[in-house]
């Protein structure tokens, strides 16, 4: 018994220091960010490899989402003969809660996952190391162009999913199904509030940049150094990413979407 | 004769409870080429980074052109460093960046020259070890011998006063060996450096060094010119020297009896 309260114990405490370890190392990210935006072809880089190589699976996934949503929404509400209100399931559902989540949730695996590697590879290299011994410190030069490189690519994606997300609900209901395209647009229109529902929805993912970008940098750069320490750091990128978007994404729903 | 570039006085150093270093002195003169030797996992390589200061010693101070490193904050750290380059064991060359890309590296990094000037530069320093032509190439297109001599390149393109080498002659082949270990020569008396070799590779070293020091269990036990290494007594570098498994260096790695191990069951 005693064992497991030492157990419980010394697993709060080690949490406890991680995120000590992590929120010390974005304070330092943010310190050296002035030195990294000097160089800003570096940042540039870092969101064509984060955001433009992203591209792909956030358009496909979105477009699937929105189409699985749109036969889903029409199934149900024209049970309520209300299937003209398809425009508004599909468009808040997306704007609200999978636009942010989904994507965010496919960034962590693409391009934070990519992060952490490469990171923890220049680690394994001794490449890190030669950097600073050149007096070039590596958190100015390598981790924070990649950090802000996530941190911007992570809100456009996700508006990106969810237009596609839309367009797909479009497909199956105003193409395929037959629902009025006016009634489609015209009640969409109506029911989604610009600041209420489309802004706290960016907001959501601006914080899950955030999130999955320090994560995907701090694990790189904090792994051991070997091949081993290299594919766990990944694999912890991916798992506290998801978890920290699904947790993150609850306290702010429910601080955000209240119904009023 | 003037002050030694980097003077270690009775330092001490520890990863947590295990003791690396433990009292530790010895100099490199200005000019010269001094190599470290001592078997593996004897704190070498801990050495050059207390040197580098990338470690501090738990005591002791560590003396650079007249700069205690331990006592540095890291903006001095940085300006010193600016005037030392290490070598990597295995180069560290960036991996994203075409051959002249990490040789322009610090250049671009540290200096305002013109794109002109840095192009010069960098076909200058790959032009002393050799490899010009490889500019355009990628890291993973070069051998193990290459990559250390483009290594080389980067660590003297901005004409550092010290010069160090982790291991720069593991795992090459005897031509790649011969090659770096003249190159080593040859860049310190050109650029009016002094250098710092940690090694284990004792016959190539004989032949290029002007001193040598050997470390084990923490402590110099012993030290020399390369005729007076030759020509010792000392059971520690005879050892050493002649490559015997066992001596003063144990083959056997600390154990209990071997017979009661064996009939004893646990070891």
């Amino acid at each position: 018994m005693g064992d497991v309260f030492r157990k419980l114990g010394s697993l709060a405490i080690s949490g406890v220091w991680q995120l000590g370890f992590i929120a010390r190392f974005f304070v330092l990210i943010l310190r050296y960010s002035g030195q990294s935006f000097m160089r800003l072809h570096l940042t540039i880089r870092e969101l064509y490899f984060s955001g433009v190589l992203s591209l792909l699976i956030i358009l496909v996934s979105g477009l699937f989402v929105g189409l699985v949503l749109g036969l889903q929404g029409y199934e149900i509400l024209q049970r309520y003969g209300s299937s003209e209100a398809m425009g508004t399931m599909v468009a808040l559902s997306l704007l609200r809660e999978l636009g942010p989540v989904v994507a965010g949730l496919l960034f962590a695996s693409r391009a934070g996952s990519a992060v952490t590697a490469e990171i923890g590879l220049m680690k394994v290299t001794e490449q890190l190391k030669a950097m600073d011994m050149m007096a070039v410190n590596p958190i100015a030069r390598v981790v924070a162009p990649r950090f802000w490189g996530g941190v911007v690519s992570m809100p456009l994606l996700a508006a990106l999913f969810s237009t596609m997300g839309i367009f797909g609900g479009w497909l199956i209901g105003v193409v395929f199904i037959g629902v009025d395209d006016g009634a489609f647009w015209s009640q969409m229109r109506a029911a989604v509030d610009f600041r209420y529902d489309v802004l706290n929805g960016v907001f959501k993912s601006a914080v899950f940049g955030v999130a999955v970008a320090l994560i995907a940098v701090f694990e790189g750069y904090d792994c051991v150094p070997t091949a081993e320490g290299v594919s766990r750091a990944i694999t912890r990128t991916v798992v506290s990413s998801a978890l920290a978007i699904l947790a993150l994404d609850f306290v702010m729903t429910s601080f955000m979407f209240r119904g009023l | 004769m003037s002050e030694p570039l980097v003077r270690l006085e009775n330092v001490r150093f520890a990863y947590g409870e295990r003791m690396i270093l433990r009292d530790i002195s010895l100099s490199i003169p200005r000019g010269q080429v001094v190599a470290i030797m001592g078997g593996s996992g004897c704190g070498k390589t801990t050495l050059l980074r207390l040197i580098g200061g990338q470690e501090r010693a738990v005591g002791g101070r560590v003396l650079v052109d007249g700069q205690d490193v331990g006592g540095l904050d890291r903006e001095d750290l940085y300006t010193l460093r600016r005037r030392m380059g290490m070598l990597f064991q295995f180069g560290a060359l960036f991996t994203d960046m075409t051959v002249f890309d990490n040789v322009a590296f610090p250049l671009r990094e540290h200096t305002d020259l013109s794109p002109e000037l840095i192009n010069d530069l960098v076909l200058m320093k790959l032009h002393a070890v050799g490899l010009r032509g490889a500019a355009q190439l990628r890291p993973g297109e070069l051998s193990g011998g290459m990559a250390r001599r483009v290594a080389l390149a980067r660590t003297i393109a901005l004409d550092p006063m010290l010069l160090m080498y982790d291991e720069p002659f593991t795992g090459l082949d005897p031509i790649s060996l011969g090659v770096i270990g003249q190159l080593i020569r040859r860049l310190n008396n050109a650029l009016g450096a002094s250098s710092l070799i940690v090694t284990h590779d004792i016959q190539e070293s004989l032949q290029i060094v002007d001193y040598i020091y050997f470390i084990s269990e923490g402590r110099v036990v012993a030290e020399g010119t390369p005729d007076e290494i030759r020509n010792t007594s000392d059971p520690f570098v005879h050892q050493f020297v002649h490559a015997e498994a066992d001596g003063p260096v144990p083959f056997h790695y600390p154990a209990g009896d071997y017979a009661t191990a064996l009939v004893g069951g646990a070891g």
